[in-house]
């Protein structure tokens, strides 16, 4: 232990300047979390889960805690969707009311900052604040709560259905140059019981600003709440993003969650889902794009806990250059859990020689009358393909274009927020048309 | 139009095509028949320009242009078409936006403006009907869960919107209802003029009962062995390919 405390120096000074104050309930969660990550120490590739992923270079920075900044209303305009009329601004952390849009709520609901829920709505934060990111056991998830401070807050009541989509957007203000930031964004999203909502988080830093967001999300679905969630990580190719996302889903829950990741120097996606009411159902979609010497890592786990529970999940990257990407998807099925059916796909597209991925199912089934279907497919572009399209007249670029947003294109047609899917076609395109412009330059 | 002298082709480092002649003038039909493995398939996909074939000698000229010094969408877009024995599935690319991109990468090719979305809709509705294809098969992704004869169709479909001064057809025949056979050999007919030159490619006479070729031959270990006219056809329909093997 005195060897891990050794390599957090820089570390402990930092924890020690973590946020006070508060609720004694949640100054009582920070400290808890604090010391368990100090004896936890950062993982690192002896550890099972983190085998592919070094965060060395984590653990050996200096992270200054990211200072309160304001940000130009301007300079947003891109990330925020024309129809998300609801959406809440976190910067560096903190609840950022002028750039956030929350009024006219329906009655009882909640939309807004953590901080201030956590006293003055603190029976239901403090019910679920922490309880489904597991601080003993995860690291990156214990640094974050020793940091909770600020963050999002939604609360749906029971029974209210909301028709638009509503946004928390978490931006990392910092520009190049600067010392590198931290921030530890905090989500806590409650929806009651047959509620529904569409979600999108949008993760965002200034081209080039070297930061360090570590993320956790919680989301806990009602009965019978249908929960749409999106989380589209487009932050500088310079920064660190750690995040990870848990859902619980109670009985007749249908909970689906896609993750798009576009920017970022190393990422790592934890998703943890579990289905613990008899017919909740959870989809898992993702699309990555990695290219550069940017690292990619997923690792999901869908925890079958309760019997006839559908999960589905398909992940899909796109990785060039000298880019890695990690995959590993665990599907859990207790003893409980009869008529499981869970199916999962893995899929990558190779664009360069030295692009690499490292892809692991993981099935753990302690049921016996289960249906679980895993695949994976790694490689470069189908030749056959490729050569039928060419035998009708496309040019060589354009055959591979196509195919390559075809693949891209099944994740993004499952987005059902028509501003969000044409931004981030948009987006993803434009990368891959640099990306590939590389490729035909090489 | 096409003019193939001595072609010798090797897959995997396995030579197939031994010396291939052939001489294809426009506005005639040939049909190219031959047991398994003689080397049918090789020279429709050689001709198409399939990476996995290798010219190791002789030469193809097609419009007195040396055919093989070009890339497989170059052939394409110069009025080059072959139907797939096989036609590959494309997951996710619907047909229609398939079929556009290609029709206009061949009227930009020849000078022609683009068609739009609406013009290319009529034109390709205006081709279903012709050849009596479910227009729904428009919207669905490329073969993508199609039947053996849908995929069929399709690949004649492509070829009626592409209009081809050379068409290849690798046994698109096989594995046909009559239904769907009559499908192929009225797009094959509507096609047939002055100014195009169709290759079919069998194994089974039965498709030459509708589309009838102006001269045969017959393909075995690579070489052309025998040429006719399409009385050669019925003969080795009724006798097998024995007799030439033997020969």
């Amino acid at each position: 232990m005195a060897q891990v405390a050794d390599r957090l120096q820089p570390w402990l000074a930092t924890l020690d300047g973590r946020p006070r104050g508060g609720s004694r309930w949640l100054q009582d969660l920070r400290d808890r979390a604090a010391s368990r990550f100090v004896e936890l120490g950062f993982p690192t590739v002896r550890d099972e889960d983190w085998r592919f992923t070094n965060v060395a270079p984590i653990a050996s920075s200096e992270f200054r805690p990211a200072p309160a900044a304001r940000v130009d209303a301007e300079a947003l305009k891109a990330f925020v969707y024309a129809d998300a009329p609801l959406r809440i601004v976190i910067v560096n952390g903190r609840f950022a009311p002028e750039l956030s849009r929350t009024s006219g709520l329906p009655t009882g609901m909640r939309f807004g900052s953590l901080a201030a829920a956590s006293t003055d709505h603190a029976d239901v934060v403090g019910r679920y604040l922490g309880q489904l990111a597991d601080s003993e056991q995860r690291a990156f998830a214990a640094l974050n709560t020793a940091f909770t401070h600020d963050g999002a807050y939604l609360f749906i009541p029971d029974g209210v259905v909301l028709d638009q989509p509503l946004q928390l957007l978490f931006v990392s203000a910092g520009d190049p140059g600067q010392p590198a930031t931290m921030s530890h964004p905090r989500s806590l999203i409650v929806a009651g019981d047959r509620s529904q909502a569409r979600i999108v988080e949008t993760y965002v830093s200034a081209p080039g600003a070297k930061h360090f967001t570590n993320a956790v999300t919680e989301l806990v679905a009602g009965e019978g709440a249908v929960v749409d969630h999106y989380k589209v990580e487009e932050e500088s190719v310079d920064a660190f993003h750690i995040a990870s996302m848990h859902i619980h889903a109670a009985r007749s829950s249908n909970v689906s969650t896609h993750a798009f990741t576009l920017g970022g120097r190393l990422v790592r996606n934890d998703i943890i889902a579990v289905l613990d009411g008899e017919g909740a159902e959870a989809t898992l979609s993702g699309l990555y794009l990695a290219d550069g010497n940017r690292l990619v890592d997923t690792h999901t786990t869908i925890d079958h806990a309760k019997p006839h529970c559908p999960s589905h999940e398909v992940y899909k990257g796109i990785i060039g250059g000298n880019a890695r990407a990690v995959f590993n998807g665990k599907i859990i099925v207790r003893q409980d859990a009869q008529k499981t059916d869970a199916k999962q796909t893995n899929r990558a597209l190779l664009l360069s020689d030295h692009a690499t991925i490292n892809t692991k199912p993981q099935l753990e089934i302690f049921a016996d009358d289960v249906k679980c279907t895993h695949g994976a497919a790694i490689g470069q572009l189908d030749e056959d393909a490729l050569f039928y399209l060419r035998t009708r007249g496309l040019p060589f670029a354009e055959a591979r274009d196509l195919l390559i947003h075809a693949f891209a294109g099944e994740i993004i047609d499952r987005v059902q927020i028509e501003p969000l899917k044409r931004a981030l076609e948009a987006e993803l395109y434009a990368q891959l048309a640099r990306d590939l412009a590389e490729v035909d330059a090489a | 139009m096409l003019d193939i002298k001595n072609l010798q082709v090797t897959a995997d480092g396995k030579q197939i095509l031994n010396g291939i002649d052939l001489h294809v003038n426009a506005g005639e039909v040939h049909a190219i028949m031959g047991p398994n493995g003689s080397g049918k398939s090789t020279l429709a996909r050689a001709l198409a320009g399939h990476p996995e074939y290798q010219v190791t000698a002789g030469e193809v000229l097609y419009e007195g242009r040396d055919l093989l010094d070009l890339d497989p969408d170059e052939r394409a877009r110069e009025g080059l078409f072959m139907a797939f024995q096989y036609p590959v599935e494309i997951a996710g690319v619907t047909n229609a936006y398939f079929l556009k991109a290609a029709l206009n990468a061949k009227r930009k090719h020849q000078g022609l403006p683009e068609l739009d979305a609406i013009e290319f809709l009529q034109l390709s509705k205006a081709k279903a009907k012709l050849l009596q294809i479910d227009q729904g098969m428009l919207n669905r992704a490329v073969n993508e869960g199609f039947s053996g004869g849908e995929k069929k169709r399709n690949e004649i479909f492509q070829m009626a919107l592409l209009e081809p001064k050379l068409a290849i057809l690798d046994e698109t025949d096989s594995g046909l209802d009559i239904d769907a056979l009559k499908v192929v050999a009225d797009g094959v007919n509507g096609l047939r003029g002055p100014e195009r030159a169709i290759i079919v490619v069998t194994h089974y006479q039965r498709l030459l009962n509708y589309i009838v070729p102006d001269f045969v031959h017959v393909l075995s270990g690579g070489r052309i062995v025998k040429s006719g006219d399409k009385s050669l056809a019925l003969e080795l329909e009724q006798k097998g390919y024995g007799w030439i093997e033997a020969a």
